[in-house]
C-alpha cells in the first residue's frame, strides 16, 4: 500500500549495516546478532502482541465473518458469497450509504485541503499575531472531534438556531438545513471543512521550510507572486500535500460521530455516512457477518484510492532531494 | 518615499482586518455555545444569533451538572478522567518502549515489523471494531472498561512513529558511549532516552489525552450501564433532541466536557505544533 515508505526505510537500513568483518570477530559478531535480536524483539513484543491479537486476527475472522451468518447467539453460520450478493444487488440502503459517502468524502476532504493551504499562506505572509490568529484558527480542531461539537452543529443550523437567526436579521430566507435531503449533508460538510486547523498547521511548517531566496531570485527574474506561487510554493509543497490527502481520504470515508449525532443519517438517508449504516447492521440488526462483509468492501476501497493516490504521487509529488 | 510606506501601512491593516474577521467567523459557534449556556433555556433560541444574554443564568451548569437518571455529571467526569488517563500513561509508556526497539536496534525482521506498524497507523478503528467486539464480548468484557483501555497497552502506531522520528535526531554517539560503559539496552533505554524524548512524550500525551476524551464509538458499542459513562456519552443522551427540553443546562454540559480539552490546549499548545509540524513533514 505504501511503496514509498519500504523504499525510504530500506534505504536507511543500507546505511547501518556495516560491512560483515572476515575471521575471528565473526563468533563475537554472532553472539551480539543473537543478543540483539532477542533485545529488539522484547522491545517491539507489545507492538507484536498487540498487532496480532487486535489487528491481524480480527481482521482474518472479520473476513471470516463476512461469509457468514451470525447474530451473536449460537455460531457462525456459513452462507458463502450471499451478503456481498445480497450488498450489491438487493440492499438499496448500502448503495445510498455509497454514495453519500463519496460525495462527503469527495467534496469536504478538497473543501479543507484548499481551505487550510489558503489559511497558511495567508498566515505565512503575515509577520505580527500570526502567533495569536493560528492558536484562535486551531481552536475548532481541537475541540472538533468531541460530541459537544456535533451537538451545538445540530442545534446551530436547527430551525430556530443561529444561522437561520443570522439570515432573517439580514432579510435572507431562513431555511430547514438539517430537515431539507438536499441541504442536511452539507451542514455535514461545512463540519468538516471548518475543522482545517491540523492540515493548515502542517501547511504552515511546510511553507516555512521554503526557502527565502528562491522567491528572491525569481522576483529578480520579474515573476509575480501568482506564478512564485505556482512555480515555487505549489511544487515544493506536493509532498506535504500528499499526506495531508491521503490521511484526510482516509478520515473522510470514516466519518461517523457527526452523522450520528448532528443527523442521524437523515433525513430519507441523505446523510447515512457508509460507518453509521455498518454500526446500524452490526450493533442495532446484529447482523455481524453482513456488517463484517461491508467493512471489507471499505478496505478494499480504501487500499485502492490510498495506492491510487501513492502511484500517482511520482507525477505530481516533487522531492526536493531529486532534482539536485 | 512617505507615500510607498503610507500605501504599506494600508495594507497591513487591510490583511490584519481580514484575518480578525475571519477568526471571528471560525470562533463564532464556539463562542455561540458558551453564550447559549449562560441563556435563559426558553430564551435560547429566541434571538439565537445574539452574543450576550441579559441576565447571565449560571444556573444552567447547577442544574446541568444534576444530569439525568439520578447520576451527575460528577460521575460522567470523574469515569472519563479514569479511563482516559490510564488509557493514556499505557498508550505513552508502551509506545515509547517499541519507538526505541524500531529506532535504534537492529534486528531480523525489523522492516517488516515496521511495515506492518505503518500499515496499521493507516488501517482506522472501524475495520477492526465488529470482530474486536466479538472477541471481548466472547471474554465477558462488554460493560467493563477494559476494551477502552487494555488495547492503549500495546502501543498506539501513531505514537510509535512519532517519538521514533523523535529518537532518530538523538545523536547515536550517546549510546555508544553507555553501550562503552557497560550500560545494558535497558540502561540506555531508561538513562539516556527517555529524558531525551520527553518532549515527544509530552506531544504523544497530549493528542492521546484528546481522543480518549472525544472517543464517542468505544463507549457507545461497549457500555451499557449508564453509572459507567464518559463525559461524550453522556451528553449525547443528555441531548437527544426527543427528550431535552432543559436547552441552557445542555449547553451548559456541552461547554463543560471540552473544558479539560481547552485547559490543556492553551498551557501545551507550543507541544501540539511542534508535534503537528514534525510528525506530518518527516513521513
Amino acid at each position: 500500500m505504501i511503496p514509498e515508505r519500504q523504499e525510504q526505510e530500506h534505504e536507511h537500513d543500507y546505511h547501518e549495516v556495516k560491512p560483515k568483518k572476515q575471521g575471528k570477530k565473526r563468533g563475537r559478531k554472532k553472539i551480539e546478532s543473537d543478543v540483539n535480536n532477542v533485545a529488539g524483539y522484547g522491545f517491539i513484543s507489545p507492538f507484536l502482541i498487540g498487532f496480532f491479537a487486535l489487528t491481524l486476527f480480527p481482521i482474518l475472522y472479520s473476513f471470516y465473518l463476512s461469509f457468514t451468518d451470525y447474530d451473536l447467539m449460537g455460531q457462525p453460520e456459513w452462507i458463502g458469497l450471499d451478503n456481498y450478493v445480497r450488498m450489491f444487488t438487493q440492499d438499496q440502503t448500502f448503495w445510498e450509504a455509497m454514495k453519500v459517502t463519496f460525495f462527503y468524502a469527495g467534496v469536504a476532504v478538497p473543501i479543507r485541503l484548499v481551505f487550510a493551504l489558503l489559511v497558511a499562506l495567508a498566515l505565512n505572509k503575515i509577520v505580527e499575531m500570526v502567533g495569536l490568529y493560528r492558536t484562535l484558527l486551531y481552536l475548532p480542531s481541537v475541540v472538533g472531534g468531541s460530541i459537544a461539537v456535533s451537538i451545538m452543529w445540530r442545534q446551530l443550523f436547527g430551525n430556530d438556531g443561529a444561522v437561520n437567526s443570522i439570515l432573517s436579521s439580514l432579510g435572507l430566507p431562513t431555511h430547514a438545513w438539517l430537515g431539507d435531503p438536499d441541504t442536511a449533508i452539507w451542514t455535514l460538510i461545512v463540519l468538516y471543512g471548518w475543522q482545517f486547523g491540523s492540515s493548515m498547521l502542517i501547511f504552515l511548517a511546510g511553507l516555512r521550510n521554503i526557502p527565502k531566496t528562491y522567491y528572491e531570485a525569481s522576483s529578480v527574474d520579474g515573476a509575480g507572486p501568482l506564478k512564485q506561487f505556482f512555480i515555487i510554493t505549489l511544487p515544493l509543497l506536493t509532498p506535504v500535500i500528499l499526506f495531508n490527502t491521503v490521511m484526510q481520504v482516509i478520515q473522510g470515508f470514516m466519518a461517523f460521530t457527526p452523522s450520528f449525532v448532528v443527523t442521524n443519517g437523515g433525513p430519507v438517508n441523505s446523510t447515512l455516512l457508509y460507518v453509521l449504516y455498518m454500526y446500524r447492521r452490526a450493533f442495532e440488526y446484529f447482523e455481524m457477518g453482513y456488517a463484517s462483509a461491508m467493512a471489507w468492501v471499505m478496505l478494499v476501497i480504501i487500499a485502492i484510492f490510498t495506492a491510487l493516490i501513492f502511484k500517482s504521487s511520482p507525477h505530481w509529488v516533487h522531492y526536493e532531494s531529486e532534482s539536485k | 518615499m512617505m507615500q510607498s510606506q503610507a500605501r504599506k501601512r494600508m495594507k497591513k491593516m487591510i490583511q490584519h482586518l481580514v484575518m480578525i474577521l475571519f477568526t471571528c467567523i471560525m470562533i463564532y459557534p464556539l463562542v455561540w455555545m458558551v453564550s447559549s449556556s449562560l441563556k435563559e433555556s426558553s430564551s435560547v433560541f429566541i434571538d439565537a444569533h445574539t452574543l450576550i444574554p441579559d441576565v447571565l443564568h449560571f444556573e444552567n451548569y447547577i442544574n446541568g451538572w444534576k444530569g439525568f437518571a439520578g447520576i451527575s455529571f460528577g460521575t460522567f467526569f470523574k469515569n472519563s478522567f479514569i479511563i482516559t488517563i490510564i488509557a493514556t500513561v499505557g498508550s505513552i509508556l508502551s509506545s515509547t518502549i517499541i519507538a526505541y526497539g524500531f529506532a535504534r536496534l537492529k534486528f531480523k525482521g525489523k522492516n517488516i515489523w515496521f511495515v506492518c506498524m505503518m500499515l496499521t497507523m493507516m488501517l482506522p478503528f472501524e475495520m477492526v471494531m465488529i470482530p474486536q467486539y466479538i472477541m471481548f464480548n466472547q471474554f465477558g468484557w462488554i460493560d467493563t472498561y477494559l476494551p477502552l483501555i487494555l488495547p492503549t497497552f500495546f502501543g498506539i502506531p501513531f505514537f510509535i512513529f512519532l517519538i521514533m522520528q523523535f529518537i532518530r535526531t538523538i545523536p547515536r554517539e550517546l549510546d555508544e558511549a553507555a553501550k562503552i560503559d557497560g550500560c545494558s539496552n535497558i540502561g540506555i533505554f531508561t538513562r539516556i532516552i527517555v529524558p531525551l524524548v520527553v518532549p515527544a512524550m509530552m506531544t504523544a500525551t497530549i493528542f492521546s489525552f484528546y481522543w480518549r476524551w472525544d472517543d464517542f464509538m468505544g463507549p457507545l458499542i461497549y457500555l451499557s450501564t449508564p453509572e459507567k459513562y464518559p463525559v461524550s456519552l453522556a451528553l449525547k443522551l443528555f441531548s437527544d433532541p426527543n427528550s431535552v427540553t432543559n436547552w441552557g443546562a445542555m449547553f451548559a454540559m456541552s461547554t463543560l466536557s471540552i473544558v479539560p480539552i481547552f485547559v490543556i490546549f492553551f498551557f501545551f499548545q507550543r507541544y501540539i505544533v511542534d508535534g503537528i509540524s514534525t510528525s506530518g513533514l518527516k513521513s
